[in-house]
C-alpha cells in the first residue's frame, strides 16, 4: 500500500503542493492526473524520495519514507522513467541487473530473476543483449518495468509511460501493460496527463489542479459526480475528436 | 551473458594495457639523478657552441677524470647560465662580451679580470681566453655590397630607407646589439623591415634574398658559404669577445684533472682554426665528434648509431610524453570533475587551465627554470601544464552533456554519489574525456621536442642542432620519429576507445 498524507511543498515562498491526501490499495493501480504546472511532477520527486517536503507523510505499508534510507526506500519503489530512461551506454540486460549488481547479488540470482521478469513481460530473450538504441520504444518501456521490479519493491511508480510510443502501438502495448501488472502483483501510481491512459490502465483516478487535488474516483465518478467545473472541463478537453454523427 | 563477459574482459584488458605501458615508460625513464663522478658539459645551440662544447667533453674523456655527460645545445644564455648556476651542469664554453652584458649586466666590464672577479661572487671560475675572438658584425650579401657599394656599417645609412633585416633574437635584445648599433651609428632602418628570427634562418632569408642584411659571429662558416661580406665595424662599436670556459668553482676542486685538461686548451684555438671547424660543421656535415676529435688529435670517440640515438632519443621522449599523460589524467580529470562540482572555482580552473596554453613553450621553460633548474623537470614540468588544458575542458564538457535526466534516475534507484559517477556519468562522458587525452598526448609529442633546449633531449636534440646547423638530414632524425609516435599514438588511442568506451555508446556514434 501506498499512502501519501497530507503533504504540503512550498518552494520559494509559493505553496506548490498543498494537503496532497492520496492512498493506493495493495495491489491496485491509481492514476495521477493532471495537465502540466499541476504539480504532479514535484509529487512523483518527492514520492521517489527525491526532494525533501515540508508537511505530511509518504509511507508504503504504514512505514514512512523518513524512517528509511535512500538506498531501502529506493528498494521499495520501482520507478519507471519518461521513455524508459535506460542508461545508454550499456545493454538491456545490465540495466535490469545494475541495482542487483551494485547491491552484491550472486551471478545465479541475479540471472534467475531477470529471466523470470523477462517471461513475465514477455521479451525475446535476444532483446537483454542488444544497447537501448537498438530497441524500440514498446521493448525499452519492458526493459524499464524490469529494471523497475528487479528489487521486487512494493510498489510501482511510472511516469508517462505511454507518452513517447506511436498510438498504435500505444493501444496494443496499454493492453499488454494491464496484464503485466496483473501478472506482478504490484501496487501501481502512475503519473499522466493523458486520460485516456488514466482511465484505461488504473481504477481509480486522482486529478491534480494547481497543486490540489480536485477528485479521486472511477472515471464514472469523474464523469458524472464531478467535485468541480474543472473536472468536467478537464474531461472535455482531452476529447479532442468529434463524434461520428458530427462529421456526417 | 557471454558477451557482458567478453566486454568486461576487453575492457580489463584496456586499463591493464594503459598500466603496462605507464610502467613501461617508467621502466625506460633515462637516469636524469645527478651521481657525484659524473661530469657534465653544456652548451648553446649554435655551430661553435656545440663544436666547443664536444672539443670540452672529448679533452676531459681523455684524462678520464670521470665519465662525462653532455648537455649540447641549451636554448640560450638563459637557460645554460641557470643550468650552470644550478649545477645541471659544470662547465661550458662562452664568451666575455656575453658574460659581461647578459649575464653579470655590467657592460662597464670590460677586462677578463674584471669579470672573472665578478662571477668570482656566483661561485664560477672563468679559463684564460681559447684564442679566438668573436664579435658581432653585419653581412649583406657580396652582389648587394657591390651594387649598393657597401663595406662599413655606416655605408648602410645611404640604404636605410630600403633595406631590410633579420636579426637573432638575442641580438635584436641585448643592449650591445641592434638597438646600440643603431644609436652608434644613427642608422634608422625601418620597423616593417626589420624581422626578429631564429638565428639559424636567418641565412636561409639572406639566401632567399628575402632580406638584405643579418647579423653574425665573425667566426661564422657560412660567410664563405653564403658568399657575405663582413661590413666593417668602422666606429668600433661591438666589443670584442674572447671566448672562455665558465665552470663551477665546486667542479674544478672536486676534478682538478679535468679542469687542467680544459686549461690547457688555453690560447689553442686560433680564429682561422674555428671558423675552419665551424665550417667543416655547418657546410662539409661533419659530426661534432670527428671535428673534436681531429682538433684534438686523437681518434673520434666510436659515435653513437643512428639506430641506438634514436632509440634512446626515443626512451627520452617517451619518458616525457608519457609523464605528461599520467599527470594530465591524475590530475586534469579531477580537476574537470571539480570544475563541474563548484561553479566559480570550476570557471577559475578553465580559465587559468586555458591560460597556461596562451604562454610561448620557450617562455614557459625560461619561468619553470629557476624553479627546477634544466634537464628533464622543467620540460616534464612544462609538459605536464599544457597537457592540463584539452584533458580539464573535455572531463568538464563531457560531464555537462551528460543528461541531467540520468543522474535523477540513478538517484530514483537508490544509487551513492559514487556509483553515479564511476557507473553512469564517466562511462557517458568517457568519449569526450579520451578525446581530451587523445589530444594532450598528441600534443605533447610536439611539443616535448622543445625539451631539448633545456637539455632534456629526447627526439628535439637533432631538431634543434639540425636547425643550428640548417642540416635537413639531422633535422628529419628528430621529426620523423616524433610524427611517427604521434601516429602510433593515435592508433592506440583508436584500441583504447574501442576498450574504454562504452559499446552502446560507440555504435551511436
Amino acid at each position: 500500500m501506498l499512502a501519501l498524507q497530507g503533504i504540503t511543498k512550498v518552494f520559494d515562498g509559493r505553496t506548490v503542493l498543498s494537503d496532497i491526501n492520496l492512498t493506493v490499495a495493495k495491489g491496485a493501480t491509481h492514476a495521477l492526473i493532471g495537465s502540466s504546472g499541476s504539480g504532479k511532477t514535484t509529487l512523483l520527486r518527492i514520492t521517489l524520495g527525491l526532494i525533501p517536503f515540508d508537511k505530511g507523510y509518504v509511507k508504503i505499508n504504514d512505514q514512512a519514507l523518513s524512517t528509511f534510507s535512500p538506498i531501502q526506500w529506493a528498494d521499495r519503489i520501482g520507478y519507471v522513467p519518461q521513455e524508459g530512461g535506460l542508461f545508454p551506454h550499456i545493454n538491456g540486460f545490465e540495466n535490469v541487473s545494475l541495482i542487483a549488481r551494485l547491491r552484491g547479488w550472486e551471478k545465479p540470482k541475479i540471472q534467475a530473476r531477470v529471466e523470470e521478469l523477462r517471461k513475465l513481460v514477455g521479451l525475446d530473450a535476444s532483446m537483454l543483449k542488444r544497447f537501448p538504441f537498438e530497441l524500440s520504444g514498446g521493448q525499452q518501456q519492458r526493459v524499464a518495468i524490469m529494471r523497475a521490479a528487479m528489487m521486487d519493491p512494493a510498489v510501482m511508480l511510472l511516469d508517462e509511460p505511454m507518452a513517447a510510443l506511436d498510438p498504435l502501438i500505444r493501444r496494443s502495448l496499454q493492453q499488454e501493460l494491464k496484464d503485466i501488472f496483473h501478472r506482478l502483483g504490484k501496487t501501481v501510481l502512475l503519473v499522466t496527463h493523458d486520460l485516456g491512459e488514466a482511465v484505461y490502465l488504473a481504477e481509480q483516478i486522482t486529478l491534480l489542479h494547481e497543486g490540489r487535488i480536485v477528485q479521486t474516483g472511477t472515471y464514472g465518478d469523474l464523469l458524472l459526480r464531478a467535485a468541480d467545473p474543472f473536472v468536467t472541463a478537464f474531461i472535455n478537453a482531452q476529447r479532442t475528436l468529434p463524434d461520428a454523427a458530427a462529421v456526417a | 551473458m557471454r558477451r557482458s563477459r567478453a566486454v568486461e574482459a576487453v575492457k580489463r584488458a584496456g586499463a591493464a594495457m594503459m598500466i603496462i605501458g605507464l610502467l613501461a615508460a617508467a621502466g625506460l625513464a633515462p637516469g636524469y639523478a645527478r651521481s657525484a663522478e659524473k661530469i657534465v658539459v653544456g652548451s648553446k645551440a649554435f655551430t661553435e657552441g656545440y663544436v666547443l662544447g664536444e672539443i670540452a667533453a672529448q679533452a676531459v674523456e681523455a684524462v678520464e677524470a670521470a665519465p662525462v655527460t653532455r648537455k649540447l645545445g641549451m636554448g640560450s644564455t638563459g637557460i645554460v647560465f641557470e643550468a650552470l648556476k644550478s649545477g645541471a651542469i659544470d662547465v661550458y664554453s662562452d664568451y666575455t662580451g656575453t658574460l659581461a652584458e647578459a649575464i653579470l649586466k655590467r657592460p662597464d666590464l670590460k677586462s677578463l679580470d674584471d669579470i672573472r672577479t665578478a662571477l668570482m661572487a656566483m661561485d664560477l671560475v672563468v679559463s684564460g681566453p681559447l684564442g679566438f675572438d668573436d664579435t658581432y658584425a653585419l653581412a649583406v650579401k657580396e652582389e648587394y655590397a657591390e651594387k649598393m657599394d657597401l663595406h662599413s656599417i655606416g655605408d648602410l645609412k645611404r640604404v636605410e630607407g630600403n633595406v631590410r633585416g633579420a636579426f637573432s633574437y638575442e641580438f635584436m635584445d641585448r643592449k650591445d646589439g641592434f638597438q646600440g648599433m643603431a644609436q652608434a651609428y644613427q642608422l634608422h632602418l625601418k620597423p616593417q623591415n626589420v624581422k626578429r628570427m631564429e638565428h639559424s634562418l636567418t641565412f636561409q632569408a639572406i639566401d632567399d634574398g628575402a632580406v638584405d642584411v643579418i647579423d653574425l659571429y665573425s667566426t661564422d662558416a657560412k660567410i664563405e658559404k653564403s658568399k657575405l661580406r663582413v661590413l666593417k665595424d668602422d666606429r668600433g662599436y661591438f666589443p670584442v669577445y674572447q671566448a672562455v670556459w665558465v665552470a663551477r668553482r665546486e667542479f674544478t676542486e672536486r676534478q682538478p684533472r679535468a679542469w687542467q685538461a680544459l686549461l690547457k686548451l688555453q690560447g689553442s684555438i686560433s680564429e682561422r682554426t674555428m671558423i675552419d671547424m665551424n665550417a667543416q660543421a655547418d657546410i662539409q656535415h661533419v659530426s661534432f665528434a670527428k671535428i673534436a676529435a681531429q682538433f684534438l688529435g686523437a681518434e673520434a670517440p666510436r659515435s653513437q648509431s643512428l639506430k641506438s640515438s634514436i632509440l634512446q632519443r626515443t626512451r627520452e621522449h617517451l619518458w616525457l610524453v608519457g609523464i605528461a599523460l599520467l599527470f594530465s589524467v591524475l590530475v586534469g580529470i579531477p580537476l574537470g570533475l571539480a570544475a563541474v562540482r563548484f561553479h566559480a572555482a570550476g570557471q577559475a580552473i578553465l580559465i587559468a587551465s586555458a591560460l597556461i596554453q596562451t604562454v610561448p613553450s620557450l617562455a614557459l621553460l625560461a619561468f619553470l627554470i629557476p624553479l627546477f633548474g634544466v634537464g628533464m623537470k622543467p620540460a616534464l614540468a612544462a609538459l605536464c601544464m599544457y597537457s592540463l588544458l584539452p584533458v580539464v575542458l573535455n572531463t568538464f564538457t563531457g560531464i555537462r552533456s551528460v543528461d541531467p535526466k540520468h543522474l535523477e534516475n540513478g538517484r530514483a534507484f537508490g544509487m551513492t554519489k559514487s556509483q553515479l559517477l564511476f557507473r553512469v556519468v564517466l562511462p557517458l562522458a568517457s568519449p569526450t574525456i579520451l578525446a581530451g587525452i587523445k589530444t594532450a598526448t598528441i600534443v605533447s609529442i610536439g611539443t616535448a621536442t622543445l625539451a631539448a633546449l633545456v637539455g632534456a633531449g629526447g627526439y628535439g636534440a637533432p631538431i634543434v642542432s639540425g636547425l643550428s646547423l640548417n642540416d635537413v638530414p639531422t633535422i628529419l632524425t628528430g621529426a620523423v620519429p616524433a610524427a611517427l609516435m604521434a601516429l602510433i599514438a593515435y592508433g592506440l588511442f583508436e584500441l583504447l576507445g574501442i576498450a574504454l568506451i562504452p559499446v552502446g555508446l560507440r555504435k551511436q556514434s
